[in-house]
Order: C-alpha cells, then sequence, then structure tokens
C-alpha cells in the first residue's frame, strides 16, 4: 500500500497556538493545544479542519457550508463569546475554543443543536415515532 | 435495529428534498425527510446567491419554449431534452408557488424583478435581496416542512446504503451521527436528493456535505449514472484576499447588476482572445471563461494568486452601495475596498451537470428509486446556464414528489409481503459494512479525512477543468488503489459520539466511487465540449453528440454510450 503522503508543509507561515476543550458530558474539562500554521484572514474553523486534517481527526465539530456563513452550524465559544467558527478569525495569539455553554454537550465543540423533532431516532428514545400509522 | 416505515423517504434535505417532501405529503404520502446535517442548512441551496431562471414574464415578455431554448443551447448538444422541458415548463409554477409562501422575491412596480443571467435571451432571474436567494429560499421551504404533520424531518442522520431487492426498493439504511446507531426506513419509494459532488474539487463551492453520496449510494445497487464528465467550474469564484463568512461565489450578482471588468495580471482585458465578448458586461458562458482564465494563467499573464483580477474601481460608491447594500460593509470587515481595489478571482469546481440517468418521472431503472435535484443527470448537458441549478431543484422536488407517492401508494397492499426479506437485507449489509469499519487500521494508518483532502488535490490536479488521456489515467490508476488498497485498512476513531472519522469515512467510499466515474467518463470522451476540456482533443467532435453511461457489473465500473433524449419543443430552435 502507497503511504499518503505528509501534509504539506507550509514553509515561511507563522505558527499560532489554538486551544481545543475535548471530551464529553462525563469526563473532566480538558484542553488540547494545538500548533497551527496560520496566515492572514484564517477563520478558526480554517484551523480547526487544518487539525482534523493533519494531527488529530477525532477533534468533532459541526459546520456544513464552509467559511460562507450560511448554515449557521459552527455556533462555539472562542475566547468565552458566542460566535461562529467560519467568522471568527485567528490571530497570531493564541485561543481558546469551548462547546456552546447552554447547549447539551455531545462531545468536543459538538453540542445538541437540533429542533427537537428532528433529533435522529434512537433506542433511548421512549416515542414510539413512526411517520405512518 | 430501529426500524422506522413510510411511504416516501428523502435522502437529503435541499432545496429538492423539502419541496419533494411538501409535494408528496400533499398527494397523500407519510413522509421521512433526512439529512446528515441539518434539515435545509446542509447543501448546496442554501449557498445560493441570486439568480433562480423561469419564465414567468414579469419584466418582460417571455415563453418557457424560449428558455428551453437557451438551456438546450448552452448544453452543447447533449441536454435530455424530456427533462429540460419539464425544468422550463414547471419553473414558473414553481416559482409563483414560493411568491405565494412568502420568500420575498426582490419586486418593482407591482410584479417580480428580473434581470438576464449570462445565455438567457431574457430577463428571466428571480431573485432574493441583498445576496439572499439561497438563505430565504431554505428557511421559506424549511417553514413550509414544519407546517405539514405527515413529514417527519430528521437531522444528523447518514444514509449509507439504499435496500434494493429484485430491482425494486424497498428502503435504506442509515446511521445516527450523535451515537453511532443503525436505523433502517422501510418504504414504498425513496427519492435521492443528496446534491452534487463538488467536495471532490480542493476549491469548491458547496457545502462540506457534497461529496458525491448520491451518486455512490444509486451506482452500489445497480442504478446508471450518466454525462458524469460534465463539473462545471465556476469561473470567478473568489481567491484574494481571504475572505471569511461570505459565499466564495458572490462575485456573479456583482456582475449582473455593475459589470464589473475581467482582467489578466497585466490589467488586460482577455476574454476576447478566446472568442467571446465580454467588454466589462457579463455576456461570456462559463465553461469559455473558465478555460480563458486558466489559459491566461498556464501563459503567465495570471494574478499574484493564480487568478485574474476583477475590477469594479470605475463604479461608483453611491451605485455599489444601492445594489448590495450591507454586502458592501461585510466586505470592509474583510479588508476589501471595492472602490479602491480590485479583487482575484478563480475557477472553483460548481455544479455537476451528470448524475442519475432517470426517465421524464425522475426514476431511475431501478424501481421506485427517484432523484431530484443536482443529483439528476441530463437536464443541463454539457454546461448549465446560471439560474437553472435552484429551478431544478424545486421543479424535479416537486415532481419527484408526486411521483414517487404515487408509486409508493401503488406499492402499500403488497407491504407485508417482503418483511422477512428486508429484514435479512438489513441485518446483512449493516453487518458487512460494520466488519469494515470496526477492523478499522491501526493509529497511525492514514485518517478518512486526510485521504479525502489526498483525493481533492488529486481531482483538482488532473481531473479539473483541463484534461489528458496521461493525467485522467494517472488519476483512475490512484482513485482505484486508494478505493481497493487504503480505504479498508484506514484509521477510524473507537466508537464515540459524533465520530466524524466514521462520517469522513462513509462518504469517502462514495467520494472514490464519484471520482472513479468523474475520470472514467472524461478519459473516454475523447473530445472538448462545455466543461469537458481535454487538451489533446481540443476540438468540439459531432460524432461524440451522444451520452455516456455508467453502471457497475459485479465490482468493474463499465461505460457506453447512447443517444441524446430528444424532445422538440414547437417554436423553438434547438
Amino acid at each position: 500500500m502507497k503511504a499518503i503522503s505528509k501534509p504539506e508543509e507550509s514553509p515561511g507561515r507563522p505558527l499560532t497556538h489554538i486551544r481545543v476543550r475535548r471530551g464529553g458530558p462525563e469526563d473532566s474539562t480538558r484542553y488540547d493545544t494545538f500548533e497551527v500554521p496560520w496566515e492572514e484572514g484564517m477563520s478558526v474553523l480554517d484551523a480547526l479542519i487544518w487539525i482534523r486534517q493533519h494531527v488529530d481527526s477525532s477533534v468533532s465539530m459541526r459546520y456544513s457550508c464552509l467559511n460562507a456563513n450560511a448554515c449557521k452550524e459552527c455556533s462555539a465559544l472562542v475566547d468565552g463569546k458566542v460566535t461562529y467558527l467560519c467568522t471568527a478569525r485567528l490571530g497570531e495569539a493564541p485561543l481558546t475554543v469551548d462547546p456552546l455553554p447552554k447547549r447539551p454537550l455531545i462531545r468536543d465543540l459538538v453540542t445538541d443543536i437540533l429542533p427537537a423533532k428532528e433529533n435522529p431516532p434512537s433506542q433511548s428514545d421512549h416515542e414510539n415515532d413512526r411517520a405512518s400509522d | 435495529m430501529i426500524e422506522l416505515t413510510a411511504d416516501v423517504v428523502i435522502v437529503g434535505a435541499g432545496g429538492a428534498g423539502m419541496y419533494g417532501a411538501v409535494a408528496a405529503a400533499r398527494e397523500g404520502a407519510s413522509v421521512i425527510l433526512i439529512d446528515k446535517s441539518m434539515v435545509g442548512r446542509g447543501g448546496a441551496t442554501i449557498m445560493a446567491q441570486m439568480t433562480v431562471a423561469a419564465a414567468i414574464g414579469h419584466q418582460e415578455p417571455d415563453e418557457w419554449t424560449r428558455h428551453f431554448a437557451d438551456t438546450v443551447e448552452a448544453g452543447r448538444g447533449l441536454c435530455n431534452e424530456e427533462l429540460t422541458g419539464l425544468l422550463c415548463r414547471e419553473g414558473p409554477a414553481r416559482i409563483m408557488e414560493l411568491d405565494g409562501w412568502k420568500i420575498g422575491w426582490a419586486q418593482e412596480e407591482g410584479h417580480l424583478r428580473q434581470v438576464t443571467a449570462p445565455g438567457h435571451s431574457k430577463k428571466r432571474c428571480v431573485y432574493v435581496d441583498y445576496l439572499n436567494t439561497g438563505p430565504a429560499l431554505a428557511s421559506t421551504l424549511r417553514r413550509q416542512v414544519k407546517k405539514v404533520p405527515e413529514i417527519k424531518a430528521i437531522s444528523s442522520l447518514t444514509i449509507v446504503e439504499i435496500i434494493v431487492d429484485d430491482g425494486r426498493v424497498m428502503g435504506v439504511l442509515g446511521i445516527n451521527v450523535v451515537s453511532g446507531e443503525w436505523v433502517s426506513f422501510r418504504s414504498g419509494a425513496v427519492i435521492l436528493a443528496a446534491g452534487g459532488l463538488s467536495k471532490l474539487y480542493a476549491r469548491n463551492s458547496g457545502s462540506t456535505n457534497m461529496g458525491g453520496d448520491g451518486y455512490g449510494l444509486a451506482l452500489r445497487v445497480g442504478a446508471e449514472l450518466v454525462d458524469m464528465e460534465f463539473v462545471q467550474f465556476f469561473p470567478i469564484a473568489h481567491l484574494a484576499p481571504r475572505l471569511v463568512g461570505m459565499d466564495p461565489i458572490m462575485w456573479d450578482p456583482f456582475r449582473y447588476k455593475l459589470g464589473g471588468r475581467l482582467l489578466n495580471g497585466k490589467f488586460e482585458e482577455f476574454i476576447e482572445r478566446y472568442g467571446s465578448e465580454d467588454g466589462g458586461q457579463y455576456r461570456v458562458a462559463r465553461d469559455v471563461a473558465s478555460y480563458a482564465i486558466l489559459k491566461e494563467v498556464e501563459a503567465g499573464r495570471g494574478s499574484p494568486h493564480g487568478g485574474c483580477y476583477l475590477d469594479f474601481r470605475h463604479v461608483p460608491e453611491s451605485r455599489l452601495r444601492e445594489s448590495f447594500g450591507p454586502v458592501i460593509d461585510r466586505l470592509l470587515e474583510n479588508g476589501i475596498d471595492l472602490t479602491k481595489m480590485p479583487v482575484e478571482v478563480a475557477p472553483m469546481a460548481h455544479y455537476q451537470m451528470g448524475g442519475l440517468r432517470v426517465n421524464g418521472s425522475l426514476e431511475t431503472r431501478i424501481s421506485g428509486l427517484f432523484a431530484a435535484g443536482e443529483v439528476v443527470g441530463g437536464a443541463n448537458g454539457a454546461n448549465r446556464l446560471s439560474g437553472n441549478a435552484i429551478t431544478e431543484a424545486l421543479v424535479f422536488g416537486e415532481t419527484a414528489g408526486r411521483m414517487a407517492t404515487q408509486v409508493a401508494l401503488k406499492k402499500q397492499k403488497k407491504a407485508n409481503l417482503g418483511v422477512k426479506k428486508w429484514q435479512s437485507l438489513v441485518q446483512d449489509t449493516s453487518r458487512r459494512l460494520e466488519s469494515t469499519t470496526q477492523n478499522s487500521g491501526p493509529a497511525e494508518a492514514p485518517a478518512p479525512v486526510a485521504l479525502q483532502a489526498e483525493l481533492q488535490r488529486l481531482m483538482s490536479e488532473k481531473v479539473g477543468p483541463f484534461r489528458s488521456e496521461e493525467k485522467l489515467c494517472s488519476a483512475l490508476e490512484q482513485i482505484r488503489e486508494w478505493r481497493r488498497e487504503t480505504l479498508p485498512g484506514m484509521h477510524i476513531s473507537p466508537n464515540q459520539p459524533f465520530n466524524m472519522d466514521l462520517q469522513d469515512w462513509l462518504e469517502l467510499r462514495k467520494m472514490l466511487d464519484t471520482a472513479e466515474m468523474v475520470a472514467l467518463s472524461a478519459l473516454s470522451r475523447r473530445e472538448s465540449r462545455g466543461a469537458h476540456q481535454r487538451e489533446d482533443f481540443p476540438d468540439q467532435d459531432p460524432n461524440w453528440e451522444k451520452n455516456q453511461v455508467l453502471a457497475l457489473e459485479g465490482d468493474v465500473l463499465t461505460i457506453r454510450s447512447e443517444p441524446i433524449v430528444r424532445a422538440p419543443v414547437e417554436g423553438t430552435v434547438a
């Protein structure tokens, strides 16, 4: 099997640091700090995608539209402020990303933001939801 | 395993899926509408900036037959005219239905405002200000979906296989993205509305969930695909300076309203060199513009980041603000002052003209398996006109919803006959997949998301707008190796909530299927036409005025040619 080539190096790009809250609701609070190559205008979402591709693919967050701020799925806390990961800019100074504080935590930066009726079916549901009857 | 049942199950809840759900429910079907992201938030619809083409004739007299003729001409001879006719004929009714649902189309003097987009012979495109067509459409359809009790909408659930027995669809099998649990959906009909494949390319304008799911799902159960070589690159997608919080394809509406000069790195106009005209207006077709920009870059006349300049400095600020209001401020927040600087733009993967091969009722050759929206192949031939994608989502969604309901309600009487077969198929399929994903490779093996990025680079370099036998053969070899050798041994994080590794792997499987289809079709078509440009066969060849059809035979992807579906419309010159 041919190895997947290593991620492209980013010569000349300064490095910045991003702290990401990890784990689920049962875990004690833990942060991982990642070193990310920085470029002018980069979003926090760009940095998280870079981390997933190059360092740790188990980091989880919600996003769909990729930096267009159309889907509104990527809200989280950046340095304590509620914002969208796709519009928050990554500066050269380190920053910290947390999940939304008022939503049930699922894992890492993912919280339960679905309208209650749209939740995917699970054995833990008590309701007998059949669409037809 | 959790099992839900409905008459009609819809995979993908963008514009086509949501419209399909509403249409199926009003025909009397119970409906389950599923999205792997969130209902009405993922997909391409919400990304739409402006134009929706339909011959409603509000701005000036127009006929759907003219829209048909324009679309067929732009399609470079390859349109499935039955589908093009459906798109153009039914478009006006869908636009007016949305008007009744209070979408907020831009108006003037008591009628809907319509503008001309390139390739349309009339002022035909409606929109919602400012650059808000997609979000307005998505929220209008979400409201309609919520109003109907017969529609059960489900978010964060990904469909991994269609269940088919003896050429007839029985339902679909999926995974709860949050918990990782299997969920099966038994239904009389399935509508695939899972969108296109823009995610196969590094620079793309789609949502991140558009990796060709619909194509891969359908191929694996025996459906046919058509015209997969025709990937539309959007010519003037944003390149630099870095822009966040805005859609990269936003410059198109700027050009409709304000013109804007397209200049190479030496600040010269250049479109005329490639046999078209532009003249500060916006008349050049998408395939020609993409070609012209990339050829300038190749000749060393590109802009600093490898595209061209788009310049609005001649447009007074008052006109910029009048046309785009708050958008001008959002640009300023990104450090872009259009009165002082040009921006850089370059082609970006945008839309797939090809897709599932369907009949005039949007049904595939698998009984009960329908398609709607971008996943359908053929309506736009080799090159899609601006404004036709949303119309296609609406019209095909509505039609597929109605047609799927007819099939599902007929089948209902026999529903209990196949229970045992259904259960065994569902169990076998889930066990087969689980054995791969749970025996995943060691931690040092590549993560699926890393291979997705590799595939994006490969497709951009070798199966992009300019193709050659050498590049395509090398791409095909690599894609096949990844599919056979690498995919089964990848590292998937152990079972955990919201397991993106698992989602990435499931998506990568479909991405590789889809990439192989695009590369094989592109290799086989030895000519240049529309969005398919071969450097080794630079001319359009009349002998190639035919469609290419793909299907799986065993584990082997096969390709053959079929004549074009012609359905000329009286009074038009195709």
